[in-house]
């Protein structure tokens, strides 16, 4: 710590860091525009200018950009000088010359950094009389809208762009005031973490596509703090309602997992709760048609009761119930159908191949030694082995971390020179193109290949040979295969390149092997488990990251359900007639056969979801359940960290969670289970008595009964407007609002405006910062944790120690693996229109794949 | 004593001053232009609807009885899907018109809104917009702004100059 005078007043703040970045993390409202806590500062703005003074009789003092000062012990400065003051608002009066006249129909209008700013500085009355430069638009794909008039040439789009997300199609053009920053022509921005630039940009250039559809404002949307539901990283999102639907995605700050970003399959597959192939009302077939005859058109619409005492008669009469869950479909929910049917009947829901490969890896992370990374430790890690997964179209974020991961080199280069690590420019100049070893092998190119050191793509089998050349590189003592050994794969000489990827991850601090189900090998799992073993032996702080491709694959897997294949077995053998489908596509799950003749064989089928689907068409039974947006529950993420989503609206109709259908069905059937699961409470809590994994989820989240200064928390912003008019054309009594028995937040605009713990933050709002940049003030130091941060932790911690290593069997493994693709390979992703729109071409997929 | 006096005075003398009740209804008063009653949505001097949805009449208003919901045409204008304002809930405080960027929303000299269902007093956009530009005559919102709309190119706003060409390096 080293102390600072501010404006004679001295503060003690930590040495590595910038002096815009102290004055912010001390409350001040200091106006920025270039810095960025994840783009670090470049002083090209010229925004943050305080005054600096030689000592305490220094009267005069000099004008100083705060973002590129180091902060040193008995620096002495001022951020109300009238002279700093009037140079701010100089700045801002500049950048002000050529912006238009747009807010009232700009789409940033109300959480625009430079409205802020603007305000901050006291610029409130326009001098100039020239006339305002313009630009012409490029039309950027389906996500982001482009209105470069609006730009005040900060630079965060390209050094986000190009220096943190690795695109290449987006730069700056052009001289002194005409630059321009877009791509070279007209087209989609091929980077998929594109949608972050509606964050970074502090003005309305790139704003969101999928809004400007059904656009409203920040403060009209009521949100609530969610969890991204599109691949196993477990992203954390502030989903946005208004008027009964779903308007938008936005980060929300973990500084353990996301970070500051997102992906655009996460911010930009909402719409799948807006779809028209929703599931609106319970829908029935009747009289339900015998078994294994075709099964008619779809269902009658009918109201709860019925149909509740309609599954309740299906129930008491069926020979044996097969309950089915979903990786797609919360804990809870889960849980819930895994106690109304029996653990016996409960089958988690994943394909055959991937359950016994997500078993494996949990078994991996129980029992081995390497630790399960968070995505700020891979960011850490100076030396990765991508192991057969296809990172940025499986768990993009996690490629993102990776890619991080790669400068670290420029950074222990810049360190070793002393450099502040905060001056980006200067990093990156001392760093040169110098990066920490990133080794891929795949089965085919990713995005991620450009930051790699080498890359090897060669077919599974080969993957296999090679990783377990490297750990017996590692440990001479690692069993070698049972067969197939060979020299030379696809042109490489095996023996050199794992010599070279061995020695690499030995000479690592840090070392990390990434692998997944992408290839759905065990053979890749299996090795990456060993080589991780191996370097834990050596005595490395080694970590081992597993990616899984749905938000929930491990918690179904946890919950130790049986596989598909015995929920075949188990009615081909006439053991069970009826069967419950929560939340899931079984013709995603297996191969179109074994499906149809499943199902044709069930007399009775129940499919819970929120979307229409082959398997939905073909129940008896249909009950409309929530999607992430209108239910709460709980994700297991790839690293086994519970996280909690909560609804964000009260959904019109029958709709609700699963677990409150299967409360409901409970409750129609008498079933003999003690105690009803009316709140997710209740259900957590029985949860975490019944299995001791699970003990500590009820910690995860206060509970609902959390109050802060006996106030709930609001999920309405204090500006929410229409409240008195927006159902007035349909009843002029404005109703009470709904009770939210299931957390601490409110569907209401009343309530604490005291900064609530970091799980339940469903806005970042401070007085003066409307922008996304507010998040500044929910923070303890600026970039860092979050006042009352939690993240939670892992389910499983480290155990082991004790595991074996791995004997491989290449025979075990497919020849081919599955492509997959960020935008088309997830179902609900798939539904929204925009992202449809970036889909490649059907051909290219597969079958399994698509909707 | 003296006080009680002075008051039974005053009342008294108030029995000779000139009456200023008006027999409402058969006779009105003129009322000022900036008298806050009837709210109206008004249009450009060409014709078209001013709103342009930016929702910051909604914002301001106290007592939160306006809400709508902005949309575009084909030629990226925007103006509101539907607009409504629940008079039963309306309290005349003119802040909605302070807000409009756009000299969109009035409040007119108009206050005989009497009706016996509240339901009636909830107005829509086709209750509120008129043919005319209300108090404001001039004021055209698109001419100013820098957005590209149909039929006003870049660089054709009133403040504009023309679309930079970004490939010539000429100061
Ligand atoms: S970028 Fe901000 S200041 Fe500029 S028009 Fe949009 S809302 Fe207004
Ligand atoms: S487009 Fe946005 S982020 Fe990029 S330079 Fe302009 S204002 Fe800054
Ligand atoms: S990386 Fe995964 S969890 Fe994160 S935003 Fe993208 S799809 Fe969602
Ligand atoms: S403030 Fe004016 S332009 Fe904006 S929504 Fe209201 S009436 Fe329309
Ligand atoms: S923030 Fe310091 S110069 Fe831009």
């Amino acid at each position: 710590m080293v102390t600072i005078f501010i404006d004679n007043k001295p503060h003690q703040v930590k040495p590595d860091q910038n002096l815009l970045q102290a004055c912010l993390s001390l409350g001040f409202d200091l106006p920025y525009f270039c810095w960025h806590p994840a783009l670090h500062a470049v002083g090209a703005c010229r925004q943050c200018a305080v005054k600096q003074y030689k000592d305490d009789k220094d009267a005069k003092g000099r004008i100083i950009m705060s973002c590129m000062t180091p902060v040193s012990e008995g620096l002495r400065i001022s951020v109300d000088d009238p002279e700093a003051r009037a140079f701010r608002k100089g700045i801002v009066e500049q950048l002000m010359l050529n912006h238009p006249h747009d807010c009232p129909v700009c789409d940033e209008g109300g959480e625009c950094h430079l409205q802020d700013m603007t305000v901050m500085t006291g610029h409130n009355y326009r001098r100039s009389r020239f006339r305002k430069r313009t630009h012409q638009n490029q039309d950027l794909g389906p996500f982001l809208n482009h209105e470069m008039n609006r730009c005040i040439q900060c630079y965060r789009c390209v050094r986000f762009y190009r220096g943190v997300a690795g695109g290449r199609d987006l730069n700056v053009f052009g001289a002194h005031d005409h630059v321009y920053f877009g791509r070279h022509a007209d087209g989609p921005l091929e980077s998929e973490f594109s949608g972050n630039l509606i964050e970074i940009c502090p003005t309305g250039v790139f704003t969101d596509k999928t809004l400007k559809e059904h656009y409203t404002r920040k403060w009209d949307l009521q949100t609530a703090p969610s969890i991204c539901v599109h691949c196993g990283v477990g992203c954390n999102t502030i989903a946005g309602e208004r008027y009964g639907s779903l308007r938008r995605i936005m980060n929300r700050y973990n500084r353990d997992i996301n970070g500051y970003f997102l992906c655009d399959r996460g911010r930009f597959g909402y719409e799948f709760v807006n779809s028209h192939k929703r599931i609106r009302t319970p829908l029935v077939k009747s009289p339900s048609p015998p078994a294994g005859e075709g099964r008619g058109e779809g269902g009658k619409p009918a109201d709860r009761e019925t149909v509740l005492t309609h599954i309740a008669d299906i129930l008491s009469k069926a020979k044996g119930v097969i309950a089915i869950g979903s990786p797609r479909a919360s804990l809870e929910s889960n849980f819930a159908l895994r106690t109304l049917a029996g653990e016996n009947s409960f089958f988690s829901g994943i394909g055959n191949e991937e359950q016994s490969l997500v078993s494996l890896i949990i078994d991996i992370q129980k029992n081995s030694p390497a630790s399960s990374p968070s995505l700020r430790e891979i960011q850490a890690a100076d030396a990765v082995l991508i192991l057969g997964e296809d990172l940025p179209n499986t768990a993009p974020l996690m490629a993102l971390a990776v890619r991080q991961a790669s400068r670290n080199k420029q950074f222990e280069i810049a360190a070793a020179m002393k450099l502040p690590l905060w001056d980006d420019n200067a990093v990156r100049n001392a760093g040169q193109s110098a990066k920490s070893p990133v080794y891929i092998i795949s089965p085919a190119e990713t995005r991620l290949d450009d930051v790699a050191a080498k890359t090897a793509h060669v077919p599974i089998q080969d993957i296999v040979r090679l990783a377990s050349a490297i750990s017996q590189k590692l440990d001479p003592n690692i069993p070698p295969l049972s067969s197939g050994e060979r020299t030379e794969v696809r042109g490489q000489d095996v023996d050199a390149l794992a010599k070279e990827i061995a020695t690499v991850l030995m000479n690592a601090k840090h070392p990390l092997i990434v692998s997944g189900t992408g290839c759905q090998s065990t053979g890749v799992v299996q090795t990456a488990a060993n080589i991780a073993r191996a370097l834990q032996l050596k005595g490395k702080a080694v970590q081992l990251a597993f990616a899984v491709h749905e938000c929930n694959t491990l918690g179904a897997a946890l919950l130790g359900g049986r596989t598909l294949d015995e929920a075949f077995t188990v009615m081909q053998d006439g053991l069970a007639d009826t069967v419950i489908i929560l939340e899931n596509d079984l013709y995603r799950r297996a191969d179109e056969a074994s499906v149809e003749q499943f199902l044709g064989r069930a007399k009775n089928i129940i499919v819970l979801d929120h979307i229409m689907h082959r398997t939905a068409d073909q129940a008896d039974v249909v009950l409309p359940a929530a999607t992430f947006a209108e239910s709460s529950g709980t994700l297991i993420n790839y690293e086994t960290r519970p996280q909690r989503y909560n609804e964000v609206f009260v959904p019109r109709g029958d709709i609700q969670a699963g677990w409150k259908w299967i409360n409901a069905i409970m409750m129609a059937t008498q079933h003999p289970a003690p105690g009803g699961f009316a709140t997710l409470d209740d259900i957590i809590r029985k949860m975490s008595r019944e299995l001791p994994l699970f003990a500590e989820l009820a910690d995860l989240v206060p509970p609902a009964g959390f109050r802060i200064a006996g106030q709930k928390v609001p999920r309405q912003s204090h500006r929410y407007s229409g409240r008195t008019s927006m159902i007035a054309d349909r009843t002029v009594h404005e109703p009470k609002p709904a009770y939210d028995a299931d957390s601490p937040l409110a569907f209401s605009m009343e309530g604490s405006e005291q900064q609530p713990p970091a799980p339940l933050i469903s806005r970042y709002w401070s007085p003066g910062w409307n922008s996304v940049q507010a998040l500044n003030r929910f923070q303890q130091e600026v970039g860092g944790d979050l006042r009352k941060e939690s993240t939670g932790t892992r389910l499983i911690k480290m155990i082991g120690g004790q595991s074996e290593y791995f004997r491989i069997d290449l025979s075990e493994d497919p020849a081919e693996s599955p492509q997959y693709f960020i935008f088309g390979s997830e179902e609900l992703s798939n539904l929204s229109p925009a992202l449809g729109k970036r889909r490649p071409m059907d051909d290219q997929q597969d079958p399994r794949m698509t909707m | 004593m003296f006080s009680i006096l002075r008051s039974i005075l005053t009342v008294f003398m108030t029995m000779f001053r000139k009456r200023i009740t008006v027999q409402y209804p058969e006779e009105r008063s003129t009322l000022a232009p900036r008298w806050r009653g009837r709210i109206i949505l008004s249009r450009d001097p060409d014709g078209r609807e001013r709103c342009v949805a930016c929702h910051l009449c909604a914002v301001a208003c106290p007592v939160d009885c306006i809400s709508l919901q902005a949309t575009e045409d084909q030629m990226g204008r925007r103006y509101p899907e539907f607009f409504r304002i629940n008079f039963s809930r309306c309290i005349f405080c003119g802040y909605c018109e302070e807000a409009c960027p756009t000299c969109a929303i009035q409040l007119t000299p108009d206050f005989e809104m009497g009706e016996y269902l509240r339901t009636n007093l909830v107005y829509e956009k086709e209750d509120l917009l008129i043919s005319g530009p209300g108090k404001y005559p001039g004021y055209n919102y698109y001419r100013e702004a820098g957005l590209e709309i149909g039929g006003k190119a870049k660089g054709e706003g009133s403040q504009d100059e023309p679309p930079v060409d970004v490939k010539s390096l000429l100061p």
